[in-house]
């Protein structure tokens, strides 16, 4: 009998959702609170089991190479429960008013937990494309859970083929790196490039499908077509699951794949994500100032944000491998609070997904306009907030590298970005709206999302511990 | 004599097909629906040719893998193409227009 005991955060998850889907299937309409409370449940009892594994300095590898448990892999398994949490808090009552107050929501979510939990402790290439596979599966199913609504149908189907079409080419990478080194465990993918030598033509060519995957994942330009219209086609509560959670579940890929498995291939895939970066920050921050819906803003910045992260990945460096972590998760924060604004100001038959629907929100809910405000300052990246020093940490490791050239381009493209941020403050403070409606919300979004924005106002002032935490769990 | 070079490029040859086919197509989405389940076949004979020549069986392991979940995932785009023609009575590639910019 193998030892198990690394991976019981996610057999207990498995075993929950089962509950929670037959518990679901007994429960009338007016009962739906109940499944909403064992989800939750579930995801604390996930994060408490996390939370005890035993990770030590050397990683413990399970399940014949295929499971991997470290330091890293439990803190981000911890982050990413806890902002599906609150992504499921935020969606209550966004479902609720618009009929979509089904179980399915939750079940799917778990199970997209699950499969981002898998990825986060993958060691395989095939438990990280099993992984990956339950993500994306879930989230195509969510995306059109809308059934009444023709363009969240049609951003599934755009979603979906693109996605499928991305797995297919990763896959294909995958049997390439399989073929050149024999073996599907990262760390003898790593050791047998190692041994015959980096730079080989066939290793190039699966690394170059490898990487389009994982930039796929991330929505990287110039495979980010499909981020625009999912955003803005899917239900906003189910825009705020897929902008936050498979972010990290994206970070956590292309640290196992690109560093931990094909590292000896770093001088092939380095310039590539270079392009990458360069592209998803000009690409991101220029087309969001043309947007005028805010989850299409969003999704372009959230492009210009994943073009940071690369940025990060590249440097080569432990330091840029830290930025890049510290960014996601304050990237994270940051969108989970942003689309949890869009849902606070939406009310039945009203999406507030248009910029001026936020125009004088100062009038109408001071607090609100103030978290908002917050939120948008560390979006653009100004000091004190935490957006600031997730940038700056980056443009330290940039420049510790000796990529000076990849930070000014960086600080450039952030200083036209801060146009499009700036002008949504400029829209709730300085213009008059013709909705004089204050935004109404239960308690517990409320206080939620206030401390969202909070905490990136605590972060911004205290960081270090935060990237402490970074750095002791990506040694 | 067959190689493995004779089994990678029938591999290379159905990937390549499949991936053509989605950029061309402009027409019907289940046609879209085909083409991946052909670039993951195309996938699987990759492994299966590789398994082989390596004399490892976690190649293998991997197709029937790979297997199950294309069934899944045809099972999830058929039922996203059941709510695309429900919601806008067609099922042509260019219909799925209204989101852009």
């Amino acid at each position: 009998m193998p030892d198990v005991s690394p991976a019981f955060a996610e057999i207990f998850l498995a075993v929950g959702i089962c509950v929670v889907l037959i518990t679901d299937l007994f429960l009338p309409q007016a009962r739906r609170d109940i499944t909403y409370v064992l989800a939750l449940l579930c995801l604390v009892g996930t994060a408490w089991i996390s939370s005890t594994i035993e990770v030590g300095s050397s990683p413990t590898v399970r399940f014949s190479g295929l499971f991997i448990a470290d330091p890293l892999s439990q803190f981000l398994k911890i982050f990413v429960i806890a902002i599906v949490g609150v992504a499921f808090v935020y969606s209550r009552e966004y479902l609720r008013e618009r009929d979509l107050y089904k179980g399915e929501y939750y079940v799917l979510g778990l199970f997209a937990l699950l499969g981002i939990m898998v990825m986060i402790s993958a060691f395989s290439m095939l438990t990280m494309y099993l992984g990956l596979e339950m993500l994306s599966l879930a989230l195509y199913a969510m995306v059109a859970f809308d059934r009444e609504s023709p363009i969240a149908a049609e951003a599934a189907m755009k979603y979906f083929v693109l996605g499928a079409i991305a797995s297919g080419i990763l896959l294909y990478g995958m049997s390439i790196i399989y073929g050149v080194t024999g073996s599907l465990q990262l760390d003898q993918v790593a050791a047998n490039l190692m041994a015959s030598g980096p730079g080989q033509w066939s290793a190039g060519l699966g690394v170059v499908f490898i990487l389009v995957g994982v930039a796929f994942k991330f929505g990287a330009v110039p495979f980010h077509m499909w981020l625009p219209d999912v955003y803005q086609g899917a239900p906003t509560s189910v825009t705020l699951f897929i902008g936050t959670a498979p972010k990290i579940a994206a970070f956590a890929m292309a640290i196992r794949l690109l560093v931990e498995g094909l590292g000896p291939e770093a001088a092939t895939w380095q310039p590539m994500l270079t392009v990458l970066a360069v592209l998803s920050l000009a690409v991101g921050n220029i087309l969001a100032i043309a947007q005028t819906n805010i989850k299409r803003m969003l999704a372009y910045s959230a492009i210009a944000h994943v073009g940071f992260i690369l940025l990060g990945l590249l440097a080569g460096n432990e330091a840029g491998r830290e930025a890049a972590l510290f960014y996601t998760l304050i990237y994270v924060i940051m969108a989970a609070g942003a689309f949890g604004m869009v849902i606070l100001m939406s009310r039945a038959g009203f999406e507030a997904d248009r910029l001026d629907d936020y125009k004088g929100l100062n009038a109408r809910s001071p607090w609100f306009a103030g978290i908002m405000l917050v939120l948008m300052f560390s979006l653009t990246g100004l000091p004190p907030f935490a957006g600031f020093f997730a940038k700056w940490s980056i443009l330290a490791a940039l420049v510790d590298a000796d990529k000076i050239w990849l930070a000014a381009l960086a600080v450039l493209f952030s200083v036209i970005g801060a146009f499009y941020y700036l002008r949504v403050v400029r829209l709730m403070y300085f213009d008059q709206g013709l909705d004089r409606t204050a935004p109404e919300a239960g308690l517990d979004l409320r206080i939620l999302l206030s401390l969202n924005g909070l905490a990136l106002l605590a972060l911004g002032l205290f960081p270090d511990w935060l990237l402490r935490i970074c750095t002791a769990v990506m040694a | 004599m067959l190689t493995l070079t004779h089994f990678l490029t029938l591999s290379a040859i159905l990937f390549s097909i499949s991936i053509a086919g989605i950029f061309i197509n402009r027409k019907n989405m289940i046609l879209l629906l085909m083409c991946i389940e052909l670039m993951l076949l195309a996938v699987n004979f990759n492994f299966i040719a590789l398994s082989r020549y390596l004399d490892d069986i976690a190649g293998q392991v991997f197709v029937f893998f790979v297997l199950t979940v294309a069934a899944a995932e045809a099972a999830i785009g058929l039922a996203i193409l059941v709510i695309v023609f429900r919601t806008r009575q067609s099922i042509n590639v260019q219909d799925l227009d209204s989101l852009k910019g």
